[in-house]
């Protein structure tokens, strides 16, 4: 009976919160624009009883998804999203990896004191952090005022409103989304397995790819979700850093519903990125609930 | 065994460049006489005295710091029963459904988020404004605490509950006397958790706000896309400040509690023998 009331309680608070909108966004898709509040029809009329609702059925339909197909910009953004997000989680993991590593070999005295390092940013808000760059990448930003008085270049680059621009931006931002789950890892690992390997003769570059990178393999899967999938709807750091040839899914649906106010294309665009999205969702979910099994 | 080596001196130390740099910079130009960003030009705090006058940005901060203490401690109780039913519920009816509710909003793009919410509220004939905002920042956040929360339950040793309910607590007290002061500390940092996600939060805050309530990261988006200002680096540092001591603070707090915890423990088993 308790137990049952305290299940409920957070069970029905995410079933209202968060599952059911899902299925009014679905249902949204399959609606038409129209000038109202709120701009679209139909809305489901119930006080007209069965007739009201096969009204209702009948007037949904496609006709926003096959908008989709046939224009070329969402096509072009979902592969742009996904590309984008791909090479920024790679990027992310080659810089975040040494760190996690160089990390978890400081010295034990040492390592709270990095972790409070790594944490610092990811709690200072992502706006701000975003924003930062727009100073330092900007025609006569810190970095090219910095490149011209070395002599390295004799103009300025053009780098913000690029694609450059928004990787920078990522691998900045989801840098900690990283780092810390690989930490996790290999903070866990037993040294004696490396001393083992490299009793057994193992070189150190051997040992580290032996032992150390294959028990990193949870940490490594974890960032990579906790980058991978978010970055794919990301819209500030296109929306501050990208310029107009930046296309991404998550500005474009944000443009679609506040510029355009087509609120069932916005629906309609948001249903297929939970479709692309919802393999790497149900895998991330698997994996964080295998990690807490073996914790337990 | 452990310790510095060049290799990872030379990565630690340009990862954290990487990573400081630019709030530095940031920081530095706030204190910039010139509205020039890129220029130095001599230092001033003339930024930070322009800002305070600014009705704007403070009624924003007002209504950010409303929410996010609302929502933030909604998240905190649900957040702190849902990570008690993951852990202690075992097997019940729809619990891969739930775990998938938990996990999913950690990663879920924040517009599938901000745009559902939106409709929900909107078919539902709900005012938007401060409470749709809270209700939206609670549910995204509890899924955030339910995880901190969680990771501290399972290596939590549950013999010492079974200890206290065999001594005749009600189920409550021992969750009250027993459970809740072992896993407080990450309750609180849950609750830290949920509230800067609260005050970070722009994407979600703009779906579902109304006219009548504006946040802060609403306030300095429409301001930062009209480019660079000395303001908002003002505002900029004002909020590291902030977040910068009270981290510190949380860590100090957390530090001294294990401190006396283990003394405490010390004592006990002194007693014991």
């Amino acid at each position: 009976m308790r137990r049952a009331f305290i299940i409920s309680i957070p069970y029905l608070w995410l079933v209202a919160l968060f599952l059911i909108p899902f299925a009014i966004v679905f249902k949204l898709s399959l609606s038409d624009p129209a000038v109202a509040i709120p701009p679209y029809v139909p809305t489901l009329d119930l006080s007209t009883g069965w007739t009201g609702f096969k009204d209702f059925l009948s007037q949904l339909d496609m006709e926003n998804f096959i908008w989709l197909t046939e224009d070329n910009l969402y096509w072009k953004a979902y592969l742009s999203s996904v590309k984008i997000a791909f090479f920024s989680t790679v990027f992310t993991l080659l810089i975040g990896f040494p760190i996690a590593y160089g990390m978890a070999q400081a010295p034990k005295e040492w390592q709270a004191t990095l972790m409070m390092l790594i944490i610092l940013p990811f709690w200072t808000s992502f706006l701000i952090r975003v924003y930062a760059w727009m100073g330092i990448l900007s025609n006569e930003g810190f970095l090219n005022q910095f490149l011209l008085w070395t002599g390295f270049i004799s103009e300025p680059l053009q780098i913000i409103n690029t694609n450059i621009a928004v990787y920078i931006g990522i691998v900045y931002t989801y840098l900690p989304f990283m780092v810390l789950p690989i930490y996790a890892t290999l903070e866990k690992l037993d040294p004696s397995y490396l001393e083992a390997a490299e009793d057994l003769g193992c070189s150190r570059t051997s040992a580290f790819w032996s032992v150390t990178a294959p028990l990193s393999k949870p940490g490594v899967i974890a960032g990579c979700f906790l980058v991978f999938i978010p970055v794919v709807g990301e819209f500030v750091i296109p929306s501050l850093l990208g310029g107009s040839r930046t296309l991404m899914i998550g500005k474009v649906l944000w443009d679609e519903f506040f510029s355009n106010r087509d609120w069932p294309v916005a629906s309609a665009v948001a249903v297929i990125l939970l479709l692309i999205l919802v393999i790497p969702i149900i895998l991330f979910q698997k994996q964080q609930e295998r990690a807490q099994e073996a914790e337990s | 065994m452990k310790r510095f080596t060049l290799f990872n001196i030379t990565s630690l130390t340009l990862g954290f460049a990487f990573l400081y740099v630019p709030i530095l910079i940031l920081i530095i130009f706030s204190f910039n006489a010139s509205r020039l960003v890129t220029v130095w030009a001599g230092f001033s705090t003339k930024w930070y005295g322009k800002l305070l006058q600014n009705e704007a940005f403070l009624d924003a901060a007002w209504v950010t710091l409303k929410v996010g203490i609302l929502s933030s401690c909604i998240a905190t109780v649900l957040g702190t029963a849902a990570a008690m039913v993951m852990v202690r519920s075992g097997k019940f009816f729809g619990r891969t459904l739930f775990s998938g509710m938990i996990y999913a909003p950690l990663v879920m793009p924040e517009v599938i988020t901000g745009l559902s919410l939106l409709l929900l509220f909107i078919s539902l004939g709900v005012e938007r404004g401060v409470m749709t905002i809270v209700l939206a920042h609670a549910t995204f956040s509890m899924c955030y605490v339910s995880v901190v929360v969680s990771s501290r339950l399972v290596s939590f040793d549950q013999s010492l509950e079974e200890a206290a309910l065999d001594l005749g607590c009600s189920q409550f007290d021992a969750f009250k006397s027993v459970t809740l002061p072992i896993i407080a500390p990450a309750v609180i940092s849950g609750w830290l958790l949920a509230f800067t996600l609260s005050l970070d939060d722009l994407v979600i805050a703009s779906f579902t706000t109304g006219p009548s309530a504006t946040t802060l990261p609403i306030k300095i988006y429409s301001a930062v896309r009209l480019g660079v200002s000395p303001e908002i680096n003002a505002l900029s540092t004002l909020l590291i400040g902030a977040v910068t001591i009270g981290v510190i603070t949380a860590s100090l707090v957390t530090k001294r509690a294990a401190v006396h915890r283990k003394r405490h423990e010390e004592m006990a088993r002194q007693a014991e023998g």
